[in-house]
């Protein structure tokens, strides 16, 4: 996002109003979660008698809230946030990183290991990519907790994972799957053919190819991905529903928002610290790693 | 577990977080360390392979993960699903078209289907819409990154975040009470003494949780959009100008031309995401107030009726309104694939 050299069709539209327009909307789409921020920060007495904006004025801040939504959980429920808050690291980490490295085989295989019906592969994995994935839930929740049975035969065994993060990785990574194939592979394709030729004429297997050429030069769009897929699954709300339940145990933040936006009513003073604690991660993976962020975006959506 | 607040209790309750999160930190590092091992294993073998054997070996060893996991993950049970729609409750007895019946003769049912056909509708176009407006606008504006960055951010933010960051602007309370929701207070300032309490009054309500998708979305059309205006060659524009087009004009027969299928993208970019309006839905409203929409009602039918069969139909209905993006973007991958 650099200011390039001006373009005349940006000219055009040029005008003060435009610009107030622009800020205007800057404004009003930061105001929302400027006030969660404002609000988690208020001792609960002020958030209940009146308006955020008014703290403004004055102001009256502590991190009372945030103690309290970690390690009590408020009226009704008895954890805090914390082991929560734990799950969604532990769950959002390996669910990144196993994708990303077996899409990055799987782009690497369909770009430059030519076989009889790559292309066709390829198509079947972008087209996958479309498929709701609610259409995938309830078959693979009786797959993970009783197998696959065709009549007597019994194709894959119940896997016994019921209770661990197993289940969501599994379930995050096969999910991820077409997407991370095809960005990964628009990337991975476009590396120099010369290159690839020459490490093939001085006898490297696909193996040594993949590690030492293809691995450091994707580099960039590998990170792009993983900044990506590491939000997605930190934001998931459906996949935890369904593979991981509610509990302490293996229920990431969303899981416990979402229950909490339904039981915590009132307690504004709360539920804005809990939402707080689980936009913060985000937030912050967002202002630092904006730019392969935006990259990765455009590698898929603008061609060129 | 008794939580009493005291300082002691606390502490120990402290105590107790951080060795549940060493446990369950050491089961992914683990995990992770596993993976990688066999993976480094697996290479190393294969690696070793010559002659005849050494390319069907890579592309099994490459692509065969990628490959297995799809067909478990995604196209088993796509065709599961279809095969459970078709079946009653438990899945015991064929029943046919019974469950497509149910869902389009069932009152709270099509109000589902028109809601959800309303978000799939109404959200993408006003996020793209914005999003454009914006992308036009924002480019030529001094500290340009700064806006776009925030116009941005909530994209970053999960929609259950989202959710309860907008549930707190919509909060409504008596007329004598001080609010604290900002619309509310927007609502008197303006003089609206009177507001309705906004998550209750239908059909508002659907269309103020659509904001939500809205607010998350526009940023990333923003981003899309304005990039595919500064890609757009000068030569072009300065060609157009000659002939004479300026402003408007320039805008819808050069600018618009240009970028057709990075909108067109985009929206389908926008669409499927609004297929997840599920999260908003249930942190929001929970489907009550008549705001429900297929992906949630298929979550209670399967999850909580217990009823397979007519959870299976819904996902069937939301993947056919889909299928026309899924075509629509084949046809433009295919095209892209010939030209290069």
């Amino acid at each position: 996002m650099t200011d390039r050299p001006r373009n005349p069709v940006r000219k055009s539209f040029s005008s003060p109003l435009a610009s107030a327009f622009v800020i205007a909307m800057t404004v009003l789409w930061t105001i929302p979660t400027f006030g969660l921020l404002v609000t988690s920060l208020r001792p609960k007495k002020d958030v209940t008698t009146d308006g955020w904006w008014n703290a403004l004025i004055h102001p009256d801040f502590g991190l009372g809230n945030y103690h309290e939504v970690l390690f009590e959980g408020g009226s009704g429920s008895s954890t805090g946030m914390m082991p929560f808050l734990v799950n969604s690291l532990a769950i959002s980490i390996p669910a990144t990183l196993f994708p990303l490295v077996l899409a990055a085989m799987a782009a690497y295989a369909l770009a430059w290991v030519r076989f009889r019906g790559s292309d066709a592969v390829f198509f079947t994995v972008f087209a996958l990519q479309v498929v709701p994935l609610q259409m995938a839930l309830i078959p693979l929740l009786r797959l993970f907790s009783g197998g696959a049975h065709l009549g007597p035969l019994t194709l894959i065994p119940a896997l016994g994972v019921k209770g661990s993060y197993a289940p969501v990785w599994l379930a995050h990574t096969m999910f991820a799957m077409p997407l991370a194939v095809f960005l990964l592979h628009n990337f991975i394709a476009q590396l120099p053919r010369d290159l690839m030729e020459a490490a093939v004429v001085d006898g490297a297997s696909h193996f040594k190819i993949f590690r030492s050429i293809v691995l450091p030069l994707c580099a960039p769009a590998l990170a792009s991905f993983a900044i990506f897929q590491f939000l997605w699954v930190w934001n998931d709300l459906l996949v935890a529903l369904v593979f991981a339940g509610g509990t302490p145990e293996v229920a990431p933040m969303t899981v416990r928002l979402a229950q909490q936006a339904g039981s915590l009513g009132g307690r504004w003073e709360l539920l804005t610290a809990g939402a707080f604690l689980s936009v913060i991660v985000p937030l912050i993976v967002f202002f630092s790693l904006q730019r392969y962020f935006v990259r990765g975006l455009l590698a898929g959506s603008v061609k060129g | 577990m008794s939580v009493s607040g005291s300082p002691p209790a606390a502490d120990s309750l402290a105590v107790g977080a951080w060795g549940d999160a060493a446990v369950k930190f050491g089961n992914s590092v683990g995990a992770i360390a596993g993976f990688l091992g066999i993976l480094l294993v697996v290479f190393l073998v294969a690696g070793r392979a010559r002659g005849r054997l050494a390319r069907p070996l890579a592309v099994l060893v490459f692509l065969g993960p990628a490959v297995l996991l799809l067909v478990v993950g995604l196209v088993a049970p796509l065709i599961r699903t279809v095969y459970l729609s078709l079946h009653n409750a438990d899945g015991s007895r064929f029943v046919g078209g019974e469950n497509f019946g149910w869902a389009f003769t069932t009152d709270s049912v099509q109000k589902v289907l028109v809601n959800t056909l309303l978000w799939l509708l109404v959200a993408p176009l006003a996020a793209t819409g914005l999003g454009l407006v914006l992308a036009l606008l924002v480019d030529r504006m001094r500290g340009q990154s700064v806006y776009k960055s925030l116009i941005f951010m909530p994209m970053a933010i999960s929609l259950v975040g989202a959710s309860i960051i907008f549930k707190f602007v919509y909060e409504a309370r008596g007329k004598d009470q001080p609010q604290i929701g900002l619309l509310s207070q927007l609502a008197h300032a303006v003089g609206w003494s009177d507001p309705p309490n906004w998550l209750l009054s239908q059909p508002l309500n659907t269309f103020l949780l659509m904001v939500v998708m809205v607010w998350v979305q526009t940023g990333f059309a923003m981003v899309v959009l304005s990039a595919a205006i500064k890609a757009i060659p000068d030569e072009v524009v300065e060609a157009a100008r000659l002939d004479g087009a300026t402003g408007v004009r320039l805008f819808w027969y050069v600018t618009v031309p240009m970028i057709r299928t990075t909108v067109m993208v985009v929206l389908t970019t926008v669409m499927i995401i609004t297929l997840k309006a599920f999260d908003i839905v249930r942190t929001m409203t929970g489907g009550n107030f008549g705001t429900q929409v297929l992906a949630n009602e298929m979550y209670s039918q399967s999850f909580g009726q217990s009823n397979d069969g007519r959870g299976g139909a819904l996902a069937v209905l939301l993947f056919l309104a889909v299928l026309p993006l899924v075509a629509y973007n084949i046809v433009q991958l295919r095209r892209e694939r010939e030209v290069r």
